[in-house]
């Protein structure tokens, strides 16, 4: 269960300067959010991690405000954060370096923005997506769209290219083609219904989705889910890590020709999606984690599950090891999409992305939730590297970590659930809560404000969102044959980016 | 060990489907189906669960719109004796009213014309396809799924289909996603693209109905609102044996859906 998150008021006008300077002392600036008041007022709310805890800068706009001075200069982690608030509220960050749109591109000055929070619910919007102007300009620049219809089966974005035919200078993003106004839909359902939507706010990721949104309320009303509940959340939650880190493995051998390897691995996740759906009905675990525990045991039995996945895990362990003794793979990811820690450190890069790049921290050990403590969880080792190698070599550590947590988590199961309690009652309570899970793309916080009983305003900040920001920073000296494994090696979700 | 080898140790893991039922494929749930059609004294209680609205009850009668179901299984569990997983995952069906279960008498003559007319232009492909994928605002598991039948196991190159790059190639549009307002110019503009004549599957109930991501402001409820819409497979999301069925029933390889 996480504790209450510390919160904090400040001036809006003083919101960049304090943020900065639990930065200085050692925070990591982790998001900035905005809720749209009922009377025109908008509360901006900065998400800053100190050591093991979360805490909230609150600053109020007041009605008829619709500015306030930018973090992006002293904090540039920031500038994602802020071009999506001005594009859902119309809030003007003053001397933020670039405004562009990046999540959703009205047409006017003046359009109906989704200000989520408010309850007044605003017709469909109408999007400008006329093409970029290129950026980098001189002799012999082109600029390559790709997406966000892109060959092969892939999520929705377009990246901008510019390059001079090799090399990549430059590189955009654009996100706003999936934008699904999901925060705003979360306003619109009872309670009980919002962990069905935050299952499907990053598909690939239901598991952690699912438990952070019920950390949330799990933190505000008091409840600790049953011990038993707590090992099955575990045991789904890493089955998901190793689907998500496999998935990012096939797309590296996918794109690197090896198609034995390429065959043997998407067998594997294959099997393993079997497995998920053996255990609860599902192949994505969608419904499994409930407010206040799961909706019930294993279906295959402790026993069984766990024939399952030391099956599983023997072969796996195989194939990727004979994969990383390969020289026609690895000369691929060795010094691709090289993030260095100068830039990720600063930024605060998250999961295997930014523990490639060495920076540490895991929800699972930095703010232990479900059973993770007692089940003796230790983090990956960090890489210094910072390549497309480093994060692979991390994903596999992460994976073989996962498939010995599953098993714990299973051996330790029948004692557990002596009692057969899966869930306990969480009455809705208001007030503002933080829910944590270490997602397979790493930290997830959902921020939940309830009110009245309904949510008034659920905020997923996805590792997807935060790491794509650094995308760009990962294409020093490659060219355009190693964008499919420096996107690949930073496995994102689009729609966990997009909202 | 040389990666050869590797390849070769399982033997056969391809799935029998279609020629045969796959076990596994019927092992988890599929669709939800409706036992007993009468409504209980607590009908609207029934409906009122449904978090997308995919319980209707008319004259006294239940009916389950599968292309708004996620499977959450709410109603499963609240009253057993009239709702009940099935396992059956060949849940795609043509037009979007054979969704609605149990099927109503309504207008047979139209589902016939729709058929008649899907064979017809199938008919050219002869029995071979090429499939270009869209995402037009799905959560992302749904391209997992779509991709897993690249894998081994269901091989779907072996019955003639194949994913392709450009629109130009394509016959078969497979769209996911619950219609962002985003997507609608590169949808359409792919669809416009791709030669006559073409087929369109709705991927997903994201992509049927819009499913739970609908309706905000950034989301149209669905393929059909940019779309001439031709199959329809449910599914939050839909599994591969269910895409595959979609794909297979499409182009003529199995007869119906949802029969059995």
């Amino acid at each position: 269960m996480t504790t209450a998150p510390r919160l904090l008021q400040v001036d809006a006008d003083e919101l960049a300067s304090a943020v900065a300077g639990l930065v200085a002392e050692g925070a990591r600036f982790a998001g900035l959010f905005a809720t749209a008041g009922d009377d025109g007022a908008t509360i901006l709310r900065a998400l800053v991690a100190h050591g093991g805890s979360l805490e909230l800068l609150a600053a109020q706009l007041p009605p008829g405000r619709r500015h306030y001075p930018s973090l992006t200069p002293s904090i540039p982690a920031a500038s994602w954060y802020e071009r999506e608030i001005h594009d859902l509220f119309g809030v003007v960050p003053v001397d933020h370096p670039r405004l562009d749109p990046l999540v959703l591109p009205l047409v006017g000055t003046e359009p109906p923005f989704p200000r989520p929070g408010s309850g007044a619910e605003g017709g469909r919007v109408t999007l400008d997506c006329s093409p970029l102007p290129a950026h980098v300009t001189g002799e012999g620049l082109f600029t390559i769209p790709y997406g966000p219809v892109r060959s092969g089966v892939f999520e929705a974005v377009e990246y901008l290219v510019e390059s001079y035919g090799e090399d990549i200078p430059h590189l955009r993003t654009r996100v706003h083609y999936k934008h699904r106004g999901i925060e705003r839909r979360f306003s619109s359902l009872p309670a009980g219904d919002g962990v069905l939507l935050a299952e499907r706010v990053e598909g690939t990721a239901s598991v952690a989705h699912a438990t952070a949104f019920c950390e949330a309320l799990e933190g505000l009303a008091g409840v600790e889910p049953p011990p038993g509940a707590g090992l099955v959340r575990v045991v789904h939650a890493e089955l998901e890590r190793i689907a998500c880190h496999l998935d990012s493995v096939i797309r590296h051998t996918e794109g690197a020709g090896q198609a034995v390897a390429y065959a043997r691995l998407t067998l594997h996740k294959e099997r393993l999606m079997r497995l998920r759906a053996q255990l609860c009905g599902h192949r994505f675990a969608r419904g499994v984690v409930v407010p206040g525990g799961v909706s019930g045991p294993p279906l295959l039995g402790a026993a069984g599950a766990l024939d399952g996945v030391e099956r599983l895990e023997a072969a796996v362990a195989k194939d990727t090891h004979a994969l990383m003794q390969t020289p026609s793979f690895l000369d691929r990811l060795r010094r691709t999409g090289l993030l260095p820690a100068e830039v990720a450190v600063p930024h605060g890069a998250l999961g295997p992305v930014g523990r490639g790049s060495g920076v540490a921290g895991d929800v699972r050990e930095a703010r232990p939730y479900g059973r993770y403590r007692q089940l003796g969880f230790r983090p990956a080792e960090t890489r210094a590297e910072g390549d497309a190698l480093a994060r692979q070599v991390v994903r596999l550590d992460e994976v073989a970590s996962s498939f010995r947590l599953v098993r714990a988590a299973l051996d330790e199961l029948p004692r557990a659930a002596a009692g057969g309690r899966w869930r306990e009652e969480v009455p809705v309570v208001d007030g503002i809560g933080l829910g944590s899970a270490e997602a397979p793309q790493g930290e997830l916080v959902y921020l939940v404000e309830v009110s009245a009983g309904r949510l008034r305003r659920v905020k997923p900040r996805t590792a997807s969102f935060h790491n794509l920001a650094l995308l760009p920073q990962a294409f020093r000296g490659d060219i355009l044959t190693d964008f499919v494994f420096i996107e690949a090696s930073f496995g994102l979700s689009m729609a966990g980016a997009a909202g | 060990m040389p990666w050869v080898l590797r390849g070769l140790r399982e033997g056969v893991v391809t799935t029998p489907y279609p020629r045969r039922p796959d076990g596994y494929g019927e092992s988890f749930r599929a669709a939800v189906s409706v036992h007993r059609q009468d409504a209980p004294a607590h009908g609207r209680e029934i409906v009122e669960l449904c978090p997308t609205g995919a319980i209707a009850i008319e004259d006294d009668t239940i009916f389950l719109h599968r292309d708004r179901c996620i499977l959450c299984g709410r109603c499963v569990a609240a009253d057993p004796a009239r709702f009940a997983f099935e396992e059956n995952p060949e849940t795609a069906t043509i037009g979007r009213r054979p969704l609605v279960v149990p099927p109503g008498d309504g207008d047979e003559e139209g589902l016939v014309r729709l058929r008649r007319d899907l064979a017809r232009r199938v008919r050219a492909f002869r029995r071979s396809v090429h499939i270009r994928h869209v995402d037009a605002g799905s959560d992302g598991s749904e391209e997992w799924e779509v991709a897993a039948l690249l894998n081994p196991v269901y091989d779907v190159q072996r019955l003639g289909i194949h994913f392709t790059a450009s629109p130009r190639h394509a016959d078969m549009l497979l769209v996911t996603g619950a219609g962002s307002v985003g997507m609608a110019g590169p949808l359409r503009r792919t669809y416009e693209a791709m030669p006559h004549p073409k087929v369109v599957i709705a991927a997903g109930v994201d992509a049927a109905s819009g499913g739970l991501a609908h309706p905000t402001y950034a989301t149209t409820g669905g393929v059909e609102a940019h779309l001439p819409v031709d199959v329809y497979v449910p599914g939050s999301p839909p599994s591969p044996f269910s895409l595959l069925h979609g794909i297979l029933l499409a182009i003529g390889l199995v007869e119906t859906g949802a029969t059995r």
